[in-house]
């Protein structure tokens, strides 16, 4: 199984760590993993994505024009993602922010109050890791204790406290969805 | 060994350092900057020295010169900022010293845009700058290649004293990969010919100057000897799964790394399909692409240019199999599945 995921959102949302975290877990299940940001005339505040492939095969191109998965942490992504999302693939909607409802029908689609878990858990900055853990727990693309150890090495420079928050984090997320 | 998630231009900034590069003079321009500034951050950290030039031209020159002492060194840059480093580079070329340099290719012409293109084929390996010069150019397809190929543009520098090109894109650049580096031993010497001072020997020239045609004929014909050798030594290419195919894919660098998922979507459909990938762009893999292409009934040479390594392939081929070309440019990345459709429309013409 190949997936391919489009993280997008404000910067400073977080989503191109999202993309890192989610390909170092992949590495570390030794499974083939490219990460690409959109670099193209960007600005601060505005909207940033980033692409990753975890697959069982060498992947081919980083960039993917039909992503098997979208997560959509703010309107803009909603509107310029949700036509991507290949038929029977799963859309992650980070309603805290996006107050519209997606148009498809023949796509899956899961609505996550990022925002505010985060808020109740503590920090908003963390919904990027809630939106994760409900990410990885409903579509196993790796698994919930490889998405941990990947967030600790990403940010082994930070303290404690905000490692046990991050990990909090991606709990929540993962309950949200059943996990 | 270890790997860790890197970011293309990364990973050949580390691969620098690891070949032993202390010396890097450079100008940002997107899509490498990551480079530019990870050289800044970490030649400090090993004892070496990372100059931002005024300019491109600026910073070919101080390769130069820092070159011409002995030392490893790099710059990086991007098309347009590529095209500014060519008279240094003929200069270069020409005074014979090692130098690496990487051209992370963006769409052209002009200040075209910021997106993986291999639009500066021609100018990599058909000359660039002027005069009678040749520079070796390797195109990596996977980040962990680039890192390796890094290493042996500073070997190939030194052993020939010629100029490298790592040719990437701006896909290549920008991604992030798992990357494992192999950790060994760097020596090199280059004291037989570097500007050390002239202290208890005679003293040495390096130029890029004669006068005389006479004696520039021979820096010439010496440069073509050394040329001959490049080419008989040096091409390096990948073969995957050609034996038993019908019809051969050609394609280098990012779209190599497309091509062969294209290979493997083919043979689940059972076409015998196979894909040659030149990991040397000059010197050319044309004997053995020659050679590969023997009996095909058909080879598609894919490329994000117009169709610039088709000459290539057209000259290694030599007629002897029919030629059809896919390409992409300015800065548009072709996917495996555009290209195996477009294949498939080839084989129902057929």
């Amino acid at each position: 199984m190949m997936h391919s995921i489009i993280f997008a959102g404000f910067g400073g949302q977080g989503v191109m760590l999202m993309g890192q975290v989610l390909a170092q877990a992949g590495m570390s299940e030794n499974k083939y993993v490219t990460w690409f940001p959109s670099y193209g005339p960007e600005m601060r505040g505005g909207t940033a994505n980033c692409t990753v492939v975890v697959s069982e095969e060498p992947v081919a191109s980083p960039v993917v024009e039909m992503p098997t998965e979208v997560v959509a942490m703010n309107i803009p992504s909603l509107l310029k993602f949700e036509p991507k999302v290949q038929k029977n693939g799963c859309l992650f909607i980070n309603i805290s922010v996006v107050d519209r409802k997606p148009q498809r029908s023949d796509i899956r689609v899961y609505e996550i109050p990022a925002n505010d878990i985060a808020e109740r858990i503590g920090n908003l900055k963390v919904a990027n890791m809630v939106m994760l853990g409900s990410f990885v727990q409903v579509t196993k693309c790796v698994s919930i204790d490889s998405l941990i150890e990947a967030m600790k090495y990403k940010l082994s420079a930070r303290s404690s406290e905000i490692i046990d928050l991050n990990t909090k984090a991606i709990f929540e997320g993962a309950k949200h969805v059943g996990g | 060994m270890k790997k860790v998630m890197m970011k293309g231009v990364e990973a050949i900034g580390e691969a620098a350092i690891k070949a032993g590069c202390r010396n890097y003079f450079g100008y940002p321009i997107t899509p490498q900057s990551e480079l530019t500034e990870y050289m800044a951050r970490r030649l400090p950290e090993v004892g070496g020295s990372f100059l931002q030039a005024e300019s491109e031209v600026a910073a070919v020159n101080m390769l130069y010169g820092a070159s011409s002492v002995g030392k490893r060194v790099m710059t990086s840059t991007s098309s347009p900022g590529f095209s500014l480093m060519q008279e240094g580079i003929s200069y270069i070329a020409c005074a014979q010293l090692p130098a690496v340099f990487v051209n992370v290719v963006r769409g052209g012409p002009g200040l075209g845009d910021i997106q993986p293109s291999q639009g500066d084929y021609f100018q990599a390996t058909k000359g660039g700058g002027h005069g009678d010069y040749r520079l070796i150019v390797l195109s990596p397809s996977t980040v962990q290649e680039a890192t390796e190929l890094t290493l042996l543009a500073f070997d190939l520098a030194d052993k020939y004293r010629n100029p490298v090109l790592i040719f990437a894109d701006g896909l290549l650049g920008q991604m992030m990969e798992p990357v494992a580096f192999e950790e060994k031993e760097i020596t090199y010497d280059n004291s037989h010919w570097a500007l050390t001072g002239s202290k208890n020997r005679p003293p040495r020239q390096v130029t890029s100057f004669n006068i005389d045609p006479y004696g520039l004929e021979k820096m010439n014909i010496e440069l073509q000897k050394k040329y001959r050798q490049v080419e008989a030594n040096e091409t390096r290419y990948e073969e995957f799964l050609i034996e038993d195919a019908d019809i051969l894919i050609v394609a280098h660098g990012t779209v190599g790394r497309i091509a062969k998922s294209v290979v493997r979507m083919a043979r689940e459909e059972g076409l015998k399909i196979g894909l040659f990938r030149p990991i040397t762009l000059y010197p050319y893999p044309y004997d053995a692409l020659s050679k590969a292409a023997q009996e095909k009934s058909l080879v598609l040479t894919v490329e994000m240019s117009s169709g610039q390594m088709l000459e290539d392939v057209k000259l290694a081929v030599c007629g002897k199999t029919k030629i059809e070309f896919y390409g992409r440019m300015a800065g548009v990345v072709p996917t495996p599945e555009e290209i195996f459709t477009h294949l498939k429309t080839l084989i129902r013409g057929q």
